[in-house]
């Protein structure tokens, strides 16, 4: 049984069709990429995988261990492991970093019926996490993306990422904005993450990330659907040909 | 983090069972002594021989009666509600019997009453559980309608040489001091709602902290307004001596009714050379139904004079209940180098209106004043913030700073912002922001996206929001209004 299973995903945005019968399936312990050209519909699969309103699915399902979610709250699917690095993370002014995220690990864990972790053990584990970022520990104590740079923000999704252990991580654009050593950054906590339990989605306009993260699959999309698919090469191939090499 | 059950209630949260979101709605059975409804000079007298005044009071309250006959009821404030039949009110309501000489002789039925909303009237340690140095020790007057029943830790108190008693007996103990300060701050024709508390107030607490002492614990008022058709009055003075200290915690809930019933208080503080007092109030009167049915006028006046010079007054407030409040916890910034603060929040639902804010008068030089005032506003509620900041031609070097942030949620309500600045001194510093914003689809997102649930997130978004006042409490305070707000804002969202 796939972890994620798209099947004929067809969604609009204010009546405007965006994908047109996507189909996508990741196993446990894979890591597929997602690319495509501006306006192919990579964020809008991004953000309807994780429930967010003003998406109109009109036909198709999203599962995740064979369980239906197309229907699912955002919180819900959060609840089942879903997790999505956002394009653009929002600031929330004064809710600390550590208060904020706390309140998703503690919501995470009443879900499945285990402890909260306590303060002392959670500070602990945040602390890690944030140094493995190359976090200042400060930044824990500022408010939600609040004054953040554009790569401390897509370092903060990372480390929510870590403390959370999602089972299937959907990283949209994480790699867009980052210089050089931020990328090699984000891509270690990337790599750090994967396991044998967990799958990641990587959607991403260029293939720079996937020679830090080494995809098992890569999927182009056009037009709201898969047309190819492939293995490492086609990210390689793409990145030599342009995207217009496929409408060729 | 310990057990936050201590406070818990100070202001009244545990959820009914009946469904309702307000907790404190529930009714005392007490056999009560109440004059019926209506007004004139013999109520005046009859209040104050009750209460077996001395003939001063009297003729004080008299007074102050003859001049709010002249007055009329303000129509500034940016609120809307029907005209207040002032003779379909009763002035005075006290449960039945004498007064209680100590906690032991209180009606069991009132102490089951406080017990209920979690207020502690015994001394002992509050908590199975909890080692009794754990728990910051909180004296507690309690005002039941138009009486004080209880105040607690009053001989600890005394051995400091606190005064921490009701009005009434302020008034009969300490005659000098009243005389000396009643009416100092908030004179007899102030407004129209002073000059009507002033001719029938019928309790509140009253506190004299003496030369250079550090009030050795909080204290705090509990004010529950039980019987119907009843309009609560009190009053309450605290004198700060100088270089003393003290932090007071004002708390208040009433049953739900279906008719509005009216709560005008006053409140004086006085602070002599380096004197601080620190003011708190979580307000959770009752604030109608969902429909807009019932619910408290919340008519205060409230006033410091930073007489002393470097003395401090600081007023915090959060503002959750009422259906309508109008209120302006003000400072008159005397001394030299005194400073007087404002720090708000104010939250409005359903159909709920509030007209708050603050007034700093800067007399003396080198007078700093500071205001932060977070308004939010949810369903259909109207919430409005007013200051003036006053800068006259003495106050060399004074200087104030504003900072006024609205947040909204949803698309019905209003938030509005008056801010009045006079400033007869050009050298005066004055900086006055605003903002207002809303609690966005993207920030509920993120949250839910986390496994937050969307009510959870609402109201961490608004205790994020409110941080800089929250900080501004005494801890277990800021505890109990942070879930009050939570209480507060079910609901709210969608």
């Amino acid at each position: 049984m796939s972890l994620l299973r798209v099947d004929e995903l067809r969604v609009d945005v204010d009546d405007k069709t965006i994908l047109n019968g996507l189909s996508l399936a990741v196993d446990a312990g894979e890591v597929h990429a997602v690319m495509g050209p501006n306006g192919s519909g990579k964020s809008t699969f991004a953000n309807v995988l994780a429930g967010r309103p003003g998406y109109d699915v009109t036909g198709g399902t999203i599962a995740m261990d064979g369980a239906d979610i197309t229907e699912l709250a955002p919180e819900e699917r959060s609840h089942r492991g879903l997790f999505l690095a956002f394009q653009y993370p929002v600031e929330i002014p004064g809710v600390s970093n550590m208060e904020f995220l706390k309140a998703a690990v503690d919501a995470q864990a009443r879900i499945r019926g285990e402890d909260e972790p306590s303060a002392p053990e959670f500070i602990g584990r945040a602390r890690d996490a944030a140094s493995r970022l190359d976090l200042d520990v400060d930044f824990l104590k500022r408010g939600v993306n609040d004054g953040f740079s554009g790569g401390e923000k897509k370092r903060n999704e990372i480390l929510q990422m870590l403390l959370l252990e999602p089972r299937l991580a959907v990283l949209d654009e994480t790699d867009s904005g980052l210089d050089i050593d931020a990328l090699q950054v984000v891509a270690a906590g990337i790599n750090a993450f994967r396991d044998e339990g967990n799958a990641v989605v990587l959607v991403t306009h260029y293939q720079r990330l996937l020679n830090y993260v080494v995809p098992d699959r890569v999927h182009v999309l056009t037009g709201g659907r898969i047309v190819r698919s492939g293995d490492r090469s086609l990210a390689l191939e793409l990145e030599e040909k342009g995207y217009g090499w496929l409408d060729a | 983090m310990p057990d936050q059950d201590t406070l818990q209630d100070l202001v009244g949260r545990e959820h009914a069972a009946t469904g309702s979101d307000y907790s404190a709605g529930f009714v005392t059975d007490i056999e009560a002594d109440t004059l019926p409804p209506g007004l004139d000079e013999s109520v005046v007298r009859a209040i104050s021989t009750k209460k077996e005044e001395p003939a001063w009071m009297t003729e004080w309250r008299l007074d102050a009666f003859r001049r709010w006959q002249e007055m009329h009821a303000p129509r500034w404030a940016h609120v809307r509600f029907p005209d207040i039949d002032f003779q379909a009110i009763s002035y005075f309501s006290a449960p039945k019997g004498d007064a209680p000489k100590s906690l032991d002789e209180v009606d069991p039925e009132l102490l089951r009453t406080y017990e209920k909303l979690g207020i502690p009237l015994h001394e002992r340690a509050r908590l199975a559980g909890v080692r009794e140095e754990d728990m910051p020790e909180v004296a507690v007057d309690a005002v039941f309608d138009s009486v004080s029943v209880a105040t607690t830790f009053k001989d600890r108190l005394a051995d400091a040489g606190v005064v921490f008693c009701s009005m009434s007996e302020a008034i009969r103990e300490h005659p000098e001091l009243v005389r000396k300060y009643l009416g100092s701050v908030v004179p007899k024709p102030d407004n129209f709602y002073a000059a009507l508390n002033s001719a029938v107030f019928s309790d509140g607490s009253f506190v004299y902290v003496p030369k250079h002492t550090r009030c050795p614990m909080e204290l705090s008022t509990y004010f529950r307004i039980n019987a119907e058709n009843t309009g609560q009055f009190e009053r309450t003075l605290i004198i700060a001596d100088e270089g003393a200290y003290v932090s007071y915690l004002e708390g208040c809930t009433a049953p739900m009714r279906d008719e509005n019933q009216l709560h005008a208080a006053v409140v004086e503080l006085v602070a002599l050379d380096d004197a601080e007092i620190k003011y708190s109030t979580v307000q959770n009167w009752y604030p109608g139904d969902d429909e807009g049915n019932g619910g408290i006028y919340n008519f205060v006046t409230k006033r410091g004079a930073c007489l002393g010079e470097r003395s401090k007054i600081s007023w915090t407030q959060v503002e959750t209940g009422s259906a309508i409040t109008w209120k302006y916890p003000s400072v008159v910034l005397r001394g030299a180098d005194s400073v007087g603060e404002f720090y708000s929040v104010a939250l409005t639902r359903n159909f709920q209106q509030a007209d708050t804010g603050t007034k700093m008068t800067h007399i003396g030089p080198r007078t700093k004043s500071t205001i932060i005032s977070k308004g939010i506003s949810a369903g259909r509620s109207q919430n409005s913030y007013r200051g003036r900041v006053r800068m006259n031609p003495g106050a060399k070097g004074a200087r104030n700073y504003t900072q006024c942030d609205s947040l909204l949620i949803g698309e019905q309500c209003g938030a509005h912002t008056f801010p009045y600045i006079e400033s007869k001194l050009p050298s005066a510093m004055v900086e006055h922001e605003a903002t207002t914003s809303k609690v966005s689809d993207e920030q509920l997102f993120l949250c839910q996206q986390r496994g937050i649930d969307p009510e959870k997130a609402v109201s961490m978004i608004v205790n994020g929001f409110c941080r800089d006042v929250f900080r501004t409490l005494p801890m277990e305070f800021a505890v109990e209004a942070a879930k009050l707000l939570e209480v507060s804002l079910e609901g709210a969202v969608g």
